[in-house]
């Protein structure tokens, strides 16, 4: 078949017979930065993941820690044998199992409140493209509404009403993040709307149900897929920067911001680690997904396609 | 013009309306302060006074009522905690607040914009690389993180800066506080103002350095060339006009955001500032002032989005004409 067409034309020939999974993975591996970021994010997934397994030692088991062994400076020699290779802070826990921890609840809480906003902002977004009418105006005036408030605002002003834990936390976090995916999947389903296999679908009297789930969702995924990776990245944040401000996560299980946190008084007296490390795992989290984020965009972009 | 921005003011009035509600109501609905402000050994009689003196006592429609009416002559309530009048202790920390958000915007534009302008000239040279990669690194860094980085650099090794406070403050037109005037005062805002900036400063270069690469490809830049102007006119009035136009709306519409930002910058560097007031009240239950603090907050977003509207129609003149229709 490809010695019918012109030359230029067989590469895309080629292509189009590749799976389109396969294509988006080999676009995205052409990128090195890229997949520095996706190796990286890996291994932090893999530790938040494995945390128990790999920590030296478990950070909420209170028969393990020491008070005397608290506030020691990275490369320590713990009595036990051991090394702690990031110090320990106040209460004598071992920095590196902390963090390990505290990415674990992180990671939960952001994928947690990003896979729930997708699914509120996915229905609302496609019921206001599908069905239109008042409807749509009004589900796309509180989206409008909400989005010309900072995020941190409306998380400030939900953790006052709904009060602190992690499951509030997540509501909020939820609350902030659907009209993101509501914005882009309406945008992105008024344009395949039009398209004809929409008018085939319902040519056919399939239930509105099996039309918007079957057939408009899986077209409308690619721009959602790269609004949560960013989202995910955002969530880890403003997470992060709740605890930090003393209005997010509970103390007794620490994620990263609230580690940070409780290094902060001690920062003042020159014992950095137990800020700076927790610190660090969070830049590298969200610089990894981020990197990701980017290019998913480029090879996700319809646009940008050869 | 006066026509848009009468119409606009009063939407205005209505969105401050509706917000009202929903933010008195959220507030109101949830959460019970007695329990934190009154003696738990105080007896029944002692707590009922209490929760008529705070007016608790009525339904909440009838509590919305006092709070509209006291409202609408520029009275929000009493604090709970501290007994005065709620804007007023708001009003009182607004200048610091003001103080940040405006050195913030300032270190943003002023570095922002040349070094957008530059990564966009020159997009594959080593400055433009460094200026875009140093970009991502400003949108990945949590804000409060670096603040803590800041302080433990600069007031704790190398001790060059206060780490906490604002310092002296002088009366600016014998009327506001500020920190900036005197030289003890100007080392305490300098790291909050840094820390506040970073965000928006990665913004700006990143919007620069975009509306600079696509206007360099427009005619009017080719037609500018072809005219024999020299480099620094094509580029410091045909580009920069152009690109200044969205990059003045985003910095409009930004500052409304810093202020909401310094919250987190406020509670890292102890700056006394509205937003330091929030998080305080937040953590007491004290109602009035969360209110209030919110209201003046959505005031000042409509009256930002309001001012941005009219500059933007005031820089572009192509603006204008769908102003005047609708």
């Amino acid at each position: 078949m490809s010695t019918v067409l012109p030359a230029p034309v067989v590469v895309p020939a080629q292509r189009a017979a590749q799976s389109p999974f396969r294509r988006i993975a080999s676009d995205f591996f052409a990128n090195p930065i890229a997949v520095f970021g996706l190796c990286l994010l890996a291994i932090i997934v893999a530790a938040a993941i494995f945390a128990p397994l790999i920590s030296p030692q478990n950070p909420y088991d209170l028969a393990q820690l020491d008070v005397m062994e608290s506030k020691l400076p990275p490369g320590s020699k713990a009595p036990g044998g051991g090394t702690f290779w990031l110090g320990t802070d106040d209460q004598g826990r071992d920095m590196l199992s902390a963090i390990f921890y505290g990415l674990r609840i992180s990671l939960m809480v952001g994928a947690t409140s990003t896979v729930l906003a997708l699914i509120i902002g996915l229905t609302m977004g496609l019921t206001a493209a599908y069905f239109g009418g008042r409807l749509e105006t009004l589900i796309m005036r509180v989206v409008d509404i909400q989005l010309s408030f900072p995020a941190i605002l409306i998380a400030l002003i939900l953790i006052a009403v709904l009060g602190q834990g992690t499951g509030k936390v997540i509501t909020a976090l939820v609350t902030i993040q659907w009209a993101y995916y509501a914005r882009t999947v309406r945008s992105a389903a008024l344009v395949e709307k039009r398209k004809e296999y929409m008018e085939a679908a319902r040519c056919l009297a399939l239930s509105p149900a099996r039309i918007v789930f079957r057939h408009l969702l899986p077209n409308c995924l690619p721009p959602m897929i790269v609004v949560a990776t960013v989202q995910v990245a955002a969530a880890i944040a403003l997470e992060a920067t709740l605890s930090f401000l003393g209005l997010g996560l509970p103390i007794t299980e620490p994620s990263l911001g609230l580690l940070i946190a409780n290094g902060y008084q001690y920062l003042l007296s020159g014992k950095y680690w137990i800020s700076f490390f927790p610190g660090v795992a969070l830049l590298l989290t969200i610089v990894s997904i981020n990197l990701v984020a980017d290019q998913m965009r480029d090879v996700l972009n319809p646009r940008l396609q050869k | 013009m006066l026509v848009y921005i009468i119409r606009r003011s009063m939407q205005s009035v209505v969105v401050l309306f509706a917000m009202s509600l929903l933010v008195f109501v959220g507030v109101y609905a949830i959460g019970n302060p007695i329990d934190i402000l009154i003696n738990p050994q105080a007896d029944q009689i002692d707590r009922e006074n209490a929760i008529a003196a705070l007016g608790l006592d009525k339904p909440l429609w009838e509590q919305y009522l006092v709070f509209l009416k006291g409202a609408l002559s520029g009275d929000l309530g009493k604090s709970f905690v501290h007994a005065t009048s709620a804007l007023g202790l708001i009003l009182e920390r607004m200048p610091a607040t003001m103080e940040l958000a405006i050195a913030a915007m300032l270190i943003a534009v002023i570095l922002g914009i040349p070094l957008g302008l530059w990564a966009g000239l020159k997009p594959n040279g080593v400055a433009g690389r460094t200026i875009m990669a140093g970009s991502i690194l400003g949108f990945s860094l949590p804000t409060f993180w670096v603040g803590l980085m800041l302080i433990m650099v600069f007031s704790v090794m190398l001790g060059w800066l206060p780490s906490n406070g604002r310092g002296p403050t002088t009366l600016l037109f014998g009327l506001i506080p500020v920190s900036f005037l005197s030289w003890d005062g100007l080392t305490h805002l300098i790291m909050p103002a840094v820390n506040l900036a970073l965000f928006k400063l990665a913004l700006l270069i990143r919007l620069t350095r975009a509306g600079t690469r696509e206007s360099l490809l427009q005619d009017y830049v080719k037609f500018a060339r072809a005219k024999g102007l020299t480099n620094t006119r094509v580029i410091g009035v045909h580009v920069l006009r152009n690109i200044l136009i969205p990059i003045v709306t985003v910095i409009g519409l930004e500052f409304g955001s810093v202020i909401a930002f310094a919250i987190v910058t406020e509670s890292v560097f102890a700056w006394p500032g509205m937003g330091k007031l929030l998080i305080d009240s937040i953590n007491l239950l004290d109602r009035p002032v969360i209110v209030s603090y919110l209201l003046v907050i959505v005031a000042l977003f409509i009256f930002i989005n309001l001012v941005v509207d009219v500059l933007y129609s005031a820089l572009d003149p192509r603006v204008r004409l769908t102003d005047s229709k609708g």
